[in-house]
């Protein structure tokens, strides 16, 4: 354990090589047993994109079976088990940890300036977590085949032949990992900012994780007990859940959908994070509308909590609630599109550099929008009596997503991947990527919109041969989403090994995490670095391609604030 | 704890005579104290909505079918439920204690409220064990597995079988512990004793819970035998044979007696409408309420075990004498998540044994 | 050891120790606050009993928070933060209720058949 937590004997740490934390300390054990919220992150990274990977090739199986309206190759049997592995693996595998864990464990404590998270050991603790909870779930799915989808509906689920008490104990423990993570962030934001960083002076990256935090502490808890009386409920037939015992299956969908449905902004809040740091930093300009960015994240955290009856519309909830979600749930529009506009106004005049990061940026936004448009729709109860459990609810939830928090968190790892492992990556091949990625996606998911619109059932392996150009049309556009996504795979394979070195700011940004070397040293800063506004890009200039961007003046603690 | 340990050494700067367990990446120990009390209160509010899952749940029959909670709350023992509440609160009383101990260094005080606080946790435990042995054995079960109208299976004397088995790893707890206990006494090591002491108590205090649950039950049976001696004279005999209740003759349990009193109390005041009490006494009625039952004292109960874990943590750290004014983080955190376990208890109490 | 130095500050830093006497005082409340529920739970109070039964109950639970749990001498943020929870737990609670009360109309309290062998099929 020494070993690994060594401290670095060092004086200086911009001149000294060996304190980057990727080589401080060597050998297996020394990641493996690391408390350095670093290390985790990176661990984290490799967690996510594999269960990623996985997933995304589950993904396309799918797509292929559905080139043709009969049989191809999957039995419908088969299909079930193949779409209920890609949903849960992307939701709780993946679109989970996957901003918060991977990239908010590395980023937030060197966003503020401090040494690590507040809690390190429970921060490796949650990573193990998640990594025992993975190898269950998985394992339990991909041993009988889990074919209930990822949401466990009962009474299906309490009779299906398929693992779902060991699958619902992988997502317990899975769950307590996001709990931990979620803790150790707000407890982290709330006592260990610097001097001088006062809430209104941090990244909005870090108000979206505080938000998104929120949710996880509070919401998680409930998916925990959900999954255990779930569990309970098939091995001693409690009778909460299942008809046969005067149970009701409406109130496992509460409390389902009292996790599932704010878990859905623990998918897209941190997402909604990077892009607001993208946004500014790429445009080289000040945030617009600082506070309102900041307020709709909390608002989005708790609005999240009242709307989560829309899941249920024609599941048998009572007319009168149906209603009342119904109304609450356009209030969420509300915040989501303060967000965009505000985004849409930092471009306004900015210098705007279309590089990899900023095209990832501009997908999302463009994504997310009308991911977000078309849940109205199905927030609407006369439209979404139709629209319920067609494809037109695929491609919504996709487009928010995967063109929302998939696009976003690509575009976040290429913007911090300098800081993360020091090299620099070919921009060209990145905005390749960024192309196939977006013209790909909406290949895949905008035709399913119509196929929804017009009748065509979700989670169906079988349609009416009327849907098969459309289908085809979707397959293709899989295939080259699949294609984008090894391409920016390949961009950053090659980057660590030909990438130049990374300059600590090469992109010119104003928040802490660059005024440390590229990567950071073990300790991230020697000395609690001088805080001053994270979107004044005034005192930054241009030295060139090796020493990145520079602070001209040496830096006070600004009086000037730009925004608010 | 030793991670703990080397972490802090590893630094270089946890070494401050008065300060040996300050991490490194805080400034000072108030920092990590605040951090850490911030910590053990979100966690305390992911535990209230935890439990709140099991609240929705029993909120929602009882108010949907009042009749079915009645009806079977009467198998439970309230004389056991207030005995275990009150070993709760004083239990609560013993680690609010133990936390102040922490914060005025009295080292000795901590680990004799400590361990207070461990045999009440395992007394509680085991009257637990009495409670839920006792139903099993007259297949007061979950849903699935209730058997009902009105206990008619193999009720015989003694102690359930179950409860050997539950009670054989607090057994090897105290055989245990009682060997280590007198081992250190034995080579003369003082702190080993004074863990593995409290230690052994405490999975003794299990036994004297059994013992006192035994009692009190033995005492409920006691005192409806003279009701059921009583009603027998007069006209108990027409009413069991309503609720078709074959069984009316001398052998009758505590809970056959009061079955019989209600099914007289409740069957005329029944509302036109209202379930009979076949349907209430049945795996959709009672079996209901009892799978609420399980689910929320086992719930509870698997939160005291953990919580037993951490006080013998505590304990071995309060023996080194890691506590202090500065540093006493741990204690009062722990202390916090105690004192939740007995919130929840106080809820439980009333909401489950006081149904009349 | 003496408690009456313990909000000296001088010696405990941010501790505040509580003193015996408030322990050993809320301990006695809450002790006669359950035998009072015990007791009434002997009248019969009809369903007036749960809201009594309850009232006692957050007393008690107000009781633990405030003294044990020190909440009195503690920072503004963690009450907050602890007393929230109950505020989404009113809201999990509220609309799930609300919801079942207005369809159980449609919802059929059925007869299980007992002792249950029902044909739930098996792991």
């Amino acid at each position: 354990m020494s070993a690994v937590i060594t401290q670095p004997t060092h004086s200086h740490y911009e001149s000294n090589e060996a304190d980057n934390f990727l080589i401080s300390s060597k050998g297996v054990l020394s990641w493996a047993l690391t408390l350095d919220h670093k290390r985790i992150g990176l661990m984290y990274l490799v967690g996510v994109m594999s269960a990623f990977f996985l997933a995304g090739i589950l993904a396309l199986v799918l797509r292929t079976e559905l080139m043709t309206p009969d049989q191809w190759f999957l039995t419908t049997q088969q299909y079930n088990q193949v779409f209920t592995l890609h949903g849960a693996i992307m939701v709780f595998l993946f679109i989970i940890p996957s901003v918060p864990a991977a990239l908010g464990n590395f980023l937030v404590p060197v966003m503020l300036g401090a040494k690590d998270v507040a809690f390190p050991r429970l921060n490796l603790g949650s990573f193990y977590l998640w990594v025992s909870g993975a190898i269950f779930f998985l394992s339990a799915m991909l041993y009988t085949g889990l074919d209930t989808g990822w949401t466990f509906y009962t009474p299906y689920s309490t009779q299906t032949r398929g693992p779902v008490v060991a699958a619902t104990m992988g997502v317990f423990v899975l769950g307590f990992s996001s709990i931990f993570t979620g803790l150790n962030f707000i407890v982290t934001i709330n006592t260990m900012r610097p001097p001088g960083m006062s809430w209104f002076k941090m990244p909005l990256f870090l108000w979206a994780t505080y938000a998104t935090s929120i949710i996880q502490v509070l919401a998680t808890p409930v998916l925990g007990i959900t999954v255990l009386l779930l569990a309970a409920e098939r091995v001693f037939h409690i009778g909460i859940f299942d008809p046969q015992f005067n149970g009701d299956p409406v109130v496992f969908q509460h409390f389902f959908w009292f996790y599932s449905h704010p878990a859905v902004y623990i998918m897209i809040l941190p997402g909604m994070g990077i892009i607001s740091e993208l946004m500014s930093v790429h445009c080289h300009k000040s945030i617009f509308g600082y506070r309102f960015i900041a307020y709709s994240s909390i608002a989005i955290a708790l609005f999240g909590f009242l709307v989560w009856g829309h899941h249920m519309f024609t599941s048998g909830m009572a007319e009168v609630t149906t209603i009342v979600f119904s109304a609450l749930t356009f209030t969420v529009s509300i915040p989501s599109a303060i967000k965009v506009f505000n985004w849409l106004a930092t471009m306004y005049k900015g210098t705007v550099q279309l590089n990899t990061p900023m095209c990832y940026a501009l997908s999302f936004i463009f994504l997310f929008t009308i991911g977000g448009l078309t849940g109205l729709w199905l927030g609407a109860l006369s439209t979404d009596r139709h629209l319920h459990d067609t494809y037109f609810v695929v491609a919504h939830f996709h487009y928010v997503m995967v063109g929302g928090t998939l696009v976003g968190f690509l575009g976040g790892i290429f913007h911090w991947w300098p800081k993360m492992t020091g090299k620099m990556f070919n921009d060209f091949w990145g905005i390749v990527s960024c192309w196939f990625v977006f013209v790909g996606f909406n290949l895949t998911f905008l035709p399913q919109f119509v196929m929804g619109s017009r009748g065509m059932p979700r989670r169906y392996a079988r349609y009416l041969p009327e849907f098969q150009e459309m289908h085809q049309m979707s397959t293709v556009g899989a295939y080259l989403l699949g294609l984008g996504l090894f391409i920016a795979l390949g961009v950053l394979f090659h980057s660590l090994r030909r990438g130049k070195k990374a300059p600590p700011n090469p992109w010119g940004a104003a928040t802490l995490e660059w005024q440390c070397a590229s990567p950071p040293p073990y300790y991230n800063f020697e000395t609690p670095p001088t805080v001053n506004d994270p979107y004044d890009y005034t005192p930054l200039v241009y030295r060139d391609a090796e020493r990145g961007w520079e602070y001209v003046q040496p830096v006070t603690a600004s009086k000037h604030v730009s925004h608010s | 704890m030793t991670s703990h340990d080397s972490h802090d050494a590893g630094h270089g700067n946890g070494e401050h005579a008065h300060m040996p367990f300050q991490a490194h990446h805080f400034d000072d120990p108030e920092q990590q104290f605040d951090a850490g009390k911030l910590g053990i209160w979100l966690f305390l509010v992911t535990e209230v909505l935890f439990f709140s899952g099991m609240f929705c749940a029993y909120a929602l029959y009882r108010s949907l079918h009042p009749e079915v909670f009645t009806f079977a709350s009467q198998y439970l023992n309230e004389m056991l439920g207030a005995f275990n509440t009150g070993v709760l609160l004083f239990s609560s009383l013993s680690m609010a204690w133990g936390v102040r101990c922490a914060q005025l260094r009295q080292r000795t005080g901590l680990v004799v409220c400590l361990a207070i606080t461990l045999g009440c946790a395992a007394m509680f435990l085991g009257v637990k064990a009495i409670e839920y042995t006792h139903k099993w054995e007259l297949g007061l079960l979950p849903a699935g597995e209730y058997v009902s109208q009105f206990l008619q299976t193999s009720h015989h004397e003694g102690l359930s079988v179950w409860l050997y088995i539950l009670s054989a790893v607090p057994a090897l707890c105290v055989v245990g512990f009682g060997g280590w206990y007198v081992l250190s006494v034995v080579q003369g090591n003082k702190l080993k004793a004074e863990v593995a002491g409290p230690l052994m108590v405490t999975a003794l205090c299990y036994f004297l819970g059994v013992f006192v649950g035994i009692v009190f039950q033995n005492a409920e049976a006691a005192s409806h035998a003279q009701h059921a001696a009583s009603a027998h004279a007069s006209d108990s005999h027409a009413e069991h044979a309503d609720a078709g209740h074959a069984d009316a003759g001398g052998e009758q349990t505590s809970e056959q007696v009061a079955t019989a009193k209600l099914v007289s109390h409740v069957e005329p005041n029944s509302a036109p409408g209202s379930p009979t009490l076949a349907a209430v006494d049945q795996a959709g009625g009672a079996g209901v309420f009892f799978s609420i039952y399980y689910c929320m004292t086992g719930v509870h109960a698997v939160h005291i075990l953990g919580g037993m874990v951490v006080l013998a943590w505590l304990l071995v750290r309060a023996t080194k004498d890691h506590f202090n004014e500065e540093y006493f983080g741990p204690v009062d955190y722990v202390g916090l998540y105690w004192h939740l376990v007995d919130l929840i208890w106080i809820y439980l109490f009333p909401l489950l044994y006081l149904i009349k | 050891m003496s408690e009456h130095k313990s909000h000296a500050g001088k010696h405990h830093g941010f501790a505040h120790p509580a003193s015996i006497k408030s322990l050993l005082l809320v301990f006695f409340t809450l002790i006669i606050l359950t035998w009072l529920t015990v007791f009434q739970s002997t009248l019969k109070l009809g369903s007036m009993e749960l809201v009594v039964s309850l009232v006692i109950a957050t007393i008690k639970a107000s009781l633990v928070i405030l003294f044990f749990m020190h909440m009195i001498h503690d920072k503004p943020l963690n009450a907050i933060v602890f007393l929230s929870s109950f505020i989404f737990v009113a809201l999990f609670l509220g609309f799930t209720l609300m919801d079942a009360h207005s369809y159980k109309d449609t919802y059929e309290f059925k007869n299980v058949d007992s002792p249950p062998k029902v044909a739930a099929a098996t792991e």
